[in-house]
């Protein structure tokens, strides 16, 4: 249970950097969300893997570790603001330079050509 | 806690000096020597236990564990040198009284040099190294602020720029020094480390240390191959340079030797280092003295030579050495100080310095060309003046030098030649100036006598180096003694001030430097042409050069690492939080603990294959983007579904919600976005990345095994213990979050609420047009709001809404709660936008998002605050039961209003969020507009 376990969260985290390393916006939101969903379980699992065990008192023999849960309810919460920033991140770059790149340009311009941009829409 | 006064005062007098501008030039000058005049008198009372070689020390404490401490000390040497400031700071001030012109800002210079006369009493009556180190700095700073004084010139800032890089890049230096030191004597306090010498210089360090100690002090007091920043910043006011460069800052690292003195000298490696940089220096300073036509500027390279002189008598290490130099220091500040003000008195008269142009000048000023011969004289080292003196004991002092073989000739050679040069330059200073025919062509003319009073400080001085140079053991003999006794650390040798001591070998390199100079000086045509074969270094050039090639180098590198591309960026920190968390995992090891590997079920099995399938899939089609989103989607409801096999309904539900929300918001922005991302990496930047992917995922897997076997212990007991008797409920991943950790939940709601006002307000004034269609040539359905979806929503909102109360209020004692009812409405809500339009739901919500999240935070706080009143802490639940008619006994906790305020700001976080995004088209902008969400 635990080598799967383990190897959900490695795979969450590799697909999740590859995405992060893409050079559209969206990829990289996607990237991120598979991301924090392996933290997320990441974090999760420091409370270690229960069965019927839920931390509901008087509903199981034995109780997992609650503090981890609460922890990671808050955090998938503040994680899906912060997906939603992005986004809208993401939106404002492509209503402001017309395109979807990271780097707010198209590939193959230097950042020099960028600073004149920067410079001349202002 | 007279000695921190003195070195407060100057400081105070800094700020309070401005305020006297308004009275006046005469108001100002005044209020700037009181500081000293109190130093003054702060300092005579201690004489007596000075002049029987004892110390005064008041110390307080500052920051005992880094050893720095406010401690200042007073002794012999400490109190030479603080004399000299003073008194030559207070003739400073009344020359600079006439000299500076009418229009010049007079309170910036009396504040500036009042702040730099401070720093200076900083470093000689500092008691602890760090402490002196700090004033060291702020003299540094200071003298780059008063160089450069008259801002608009070019070659004025330059000076001081190269002086300030000089200086700065010596104290950095010293600082290393210092540690180096106070880490061998276990202390930073002068008293101990001047006690531990032998076991410093036993040290296996002490070469290192000492080298970084004299780079400090050489690159303050100008020694070769750091002396060429003195003569540029001769661009300074004349005041300033009298100051700077007699008594003061270049005396600055004399001290310093001389302070460290009983601590680092006395060997070779000291006798070797500071002796021949001297010897270096003193030589070359004089001669390039002499073919300077700027009289500044030979003032400037004749202090580089006495420097050096002072610099080698301390490095021979003997201790009439020692004393020589102490004297000279005396001696070199009262001439040359006077020198430098008999120059701007010529300079003020004439407008010019170039001593081809200013000459025969003893016809229109005789009263100042007394007064400049004189001190001329001392510093060519005519007898019965204190010049001579020193000069005495110096070559007296070369010629004791055990140097092996013919090397031994080579101190009496250097100190005869330069003194040679000397003699010549300062002939040249004196006869050029004010014989040699008549004044070529000069900008004031004719030029008269100063006033009055601007003679008087060059008088003071010049009269001191008659006194000294007539009855020295009178005038001089017991402070010298003094402040040897305090270098020797109480060994002071036998030695007699007399103007003549017989005839004997010293002074015949007097009387062959004396006629050997004027005979250079007559025939001083035939070497400025053989000193013209020569072309000049010009060092502010070479220096320009080489801060512009540093700088070009650290723009090259800056460019380099930040190239302004985001994904980069993104990958360098991948990169990094690999390496980082590599090393200690390398050290640790990874391994399967002790707790071992428990079997997996196949329902189990069979969803964590699909999840890794899912996840691996949306890397894989990840161009495509909208079926990428529904592979995503599969991930997510998994993670669900694990949470659920896990033992965390809660964490089930929320996710559940979350991901409804979160899918929703990425449909909703791939609206305006490109349905499919184009092919933009190279093959090698892919399999890069997908390296980059693989090391990271096989590190999280090998942590998350490692972490997963061990064994461990919880804080929770308590939690599981005091949840129904202490927050009174059952379900503990509640309590947490609205009792024990509600302060924590509260500022996560916060978050929450800025994270959605930050979208509103990044999305305000943004207007995107969606594509046409998917990219792919298909076009939007025309049916934006199928029939049956709507005719489905409509009933199911009251059905979510009483869902989502359930789910509120059972939240204390059974999986639910605030963030998870609060995910369910937004979810019902948001259907009604899908199915029905933005304008059609916009029209049938009677409240701005805005204020559900504000009163979310209202309620959350009150709750909180509630429990003050009472007198309990921030956040402390009360609870009870009542009996409700139908719904039975029925329990109420002060936590169910957090808990409601976390439900609003959950609700309106997410709507505002989600709403900003679908106003962004034009046709909804319009209409929403005008309602004001």
């Amino acid at each position: 249970m635990e080598l799967l376990f383990a190897l959900v969260i490695g795979a969450l985290t590799a697909s999740g950097v590859y995405l992060l390393l893409r050079a559209r916006t969206f990829p990289v939101v996607m990237g991120l969300t598979l991301l924090s969903y392996g933290v997320n379980l990441f974090l999760f699992a420091t409370g270690r893997l229960a069965t019927g065990q839920q931390p509901v008192i008087g509903t199981a023999a034995n109780y997992t570790d609650p503090l981890p849960q609460a922890l990671v309810l808050t955090a998938i919460v503040i994680g899906f603001a912060m997906t939603a920033f992005l986004v809208v991140l993401a939106l404002r770059n492509l209503a402001d330079n017309e395109n979807d790149h990271v780097d707010g340009q198209q590939e193959n311009t230097s950042p020099a050509s960028k600073q004149e941009q920067e410079v001349t829409s202002k | 806690m007279s000695l921190p006064l003195v070195v407060l005062l100057p400081f105070l007098g800094a700020i309070a000096a401005p305020l006297f501008a308004q009275g006046g030039r005469t108001a100002i000058a005044i209020a700037s020597s009181v500081p000293a005049l109190i130093a003054l008198a702060a300092l005579f009372p201690h004489w007596p236990v000075l002049a029987a070689g004892g110390t005064v020390l008041h110390s307080y404490e500052w920051l005992p564990v880094l050893g720095l401490s406010f401690s200042f000390r007073l002794d012999g040497l400490a109190l030479l040198f603080a004399l000299l400031i003073l008194i030559i700071g207070l003739l400073i001030i009344l020359y600079a009284h006439y000299y500076l012109k009418a229009k010049e800002n007079v309170a910036k210079f009396y504040s500036l040099l009042l702040c730099f006369k401070g720093s200076m009493l900083g470093i000689v009556l500092s008691g602890n190294l760090l402490l002196m180190l700090i004033f060291w700095e702020l003299t540094s700073l200071t003298s780059f602020l008063l160089i450069s004084f008259w801002t608009h010139k070019q070659d004025a800032r330059r000076g001081a720029r190269m002086a300030l890089a000089v200086t700065g890049g010596g104290g950095l230096a010293l600082l290393a020094g210092i540690l180096l030191i106070g880490n061998i004597a276990g202390s930073f306090e002068l008293d101990d480390v001047l006690a531990a010498g032998d076991q410093i210089k036993a040290h296996a360090l002490y070469p290192v240390a000492l080298t970084l100690v004299l780079l400090g002090a050489f690159t303050k007091s100008a020694q070769f191959p750091f002396h060429f920043w003195l003569p540029h910043a001769m661009q300074a006011p004349t005041p300033i340079s009298a100051y700077l460069h007699s008594a003061t800052m270049v005396k600055a690292g004399i001290f310093l030797m001389a302070r460290l003195y009983p601590a680092l000298a006395g060997t070779e490696q000291w006798f070797y280092m500071v002796s021949f940089t001297g010897m270096a220096t003193l030589l070359l300073g004089a001669y390039i003295a002499m073919f300077k036509h700027d009289l500044k500027g030979l003032l400037a390279y004749s202090t580089v030579s006495h420097l050096g002189l002072i610099t080698l008598l301390l490095g021979m290490g003997t201790q009439l050495a020692a004393v020589a130099a102490l004297f000279h220091v005396i001696n070199h500040a009262t001439f040359k100080a006077s020198l430098f003000m008999a120059a701007g008195i010529i300079d003020h008269e004439t407008g010019t310095r170039d001593m081809r142009r200013i000459n025969g000048l003893w016809r229109y000023m005789p009263h100042t060309a007394t007064l400049a011969m004189v001190a001329a004289s001392s510093m060519a080292g005519v007898p019965l003046l204190n010049g001579f003196l020193s000069k005495e004991m110096f070559f007296a002092e070369s010629l004791q030098l055990n140097l092996p073989g013919l090397w031994a000739w080579l101190p009496p050679i250097v100190a005869t030649l330069a003194g040679i040069f000397a003699v010549a330059y300062s002939a040249r200073f004196i006869h050029d100036v004010f014989f040699n025919g008549k004044p070529v062509d000069l900008p004031k003319y004719p030029p008269h006598e100063p006033p009055r009073y601007m003679k008087i400080p060059v008088e003071i001085l010049v009269f001191a180096c008659i006194m000294v140079g007539v009855f020295p053991a009178v005038s001089v003999g017991p402070l010298l003694y003094a402040a040897a006794s305090a270098t020797l650390g109480g060994n002071v040798p036998d030695y007699q001030l007399a103007v003549i001591h017989g005839f004997n070998l010293p002074l015949l390199m007097s009387f062959m430097a004396f006629f050997g100079g004027l005979l250079m000086y007559s025939q001083r045509k035939r070497f400025f042409a053989f000193h013209a074969r020569f072309r000049e270094i010009d060092e502010k050039a070479v220096f320009e050069a080489l801060v512009s090639k540093i700088v070009s180098l650290a723009n090259r590198f800056t460019g380099w690492v930040e190239n302004g591309s985001l994904q980069r960026y993104a990958m360098l920190l991948v990169l990094s939080v690999i390496a980082v968390t590599a090393l200690p995992l390398a050290d640790n090891g990874i391994y399967v603990g002790e707790n071992g590997l428990s079997p997996a079920d196949w329902p189990t099995a069979i969803a964590a294959g699909v999840l890794i399938i899912a996840a691996l899939a949306t890397v894989v089609w990840h161009r495509e983007r909208f079926f990428a989103l529904i592979l995503l989607s599969v991930v997510g409801l998994i993670v669900a579904l694990a949470f659920a096999r896990f033992s965390a309904p809660d964490l089930a539900m929320t996710q559940l919600s979350v991901e409804v929300v979160t899918i929703v918001l990425l449909m909703l922005a791939l609206y305006y976005m490109p349905s499919w991302t184009p092919m933009e990496s190279s093959g090698t930047q892919r399999i890069r990345d997908i390296l980059i992917a693989l090391a990271a995922g096989t590190g999280m897997t090998l942590i998350t095994l490692t972490m997963l076997t061990q064994p461990f212990s919880t804080i929770s007991a308590f939690f599981l213990e005091n949840s129904k008797p202490g927050g009174g409920g059952t379900n503990v991943v509640n309590v947490i979050l609205v009792d024990f950790r509600g302060f924590d939940t509260l500022g996560e709601i916060t978050v929450l609420a800025i994270a959605a006002l930050g979208i509103y307000s990044m999305l305000k004034n943004t207007a995107l047009t969606p594509p046409p269609g998917d990219g792919l040539g298909h076009a939007w359905t025309r049916d934006q709001y199928p029939l049956m979806l709507r005719q489905i929503a409509r009933p199911m909102l009251p059905l979510a809404l009483l869902v989502s109360a359930y789910i509120f209020l059972r939240g204390h004692n059974l999986p639910g709660g605030g963030f998870i009812a609060g995910l369910i409405t937004s979810v019902a809500l948001i259907l009604q936008y899908i199915a029905s339009g933005m304008i059609w739901t916009q029209d049938r919500i009677p409240f701005r998002y805005h204020n559900v999240i504000g009163l979310g935070l209202l309620f959350a706080t009150v709750a909180g605050a509630g429990s003050l009143a009472f007198g309990y802490p921030f956040l402390t639940t009360a609870f009870g039961y009542i009996t409700w008619p139908v719904v039975g006994k029925f329990e109420v906790a002060s936590a169910l209003v957090f808990d409601l305020g976390v439900y609003l700001a959950v609700i309106g976080a997410t709507l505002l969020a989600l709403v900003s995004i679908g106003r962004l088209s034009p046709h909804s902008a319009i209409k929403s507009q005008k309602e004001g969400v």
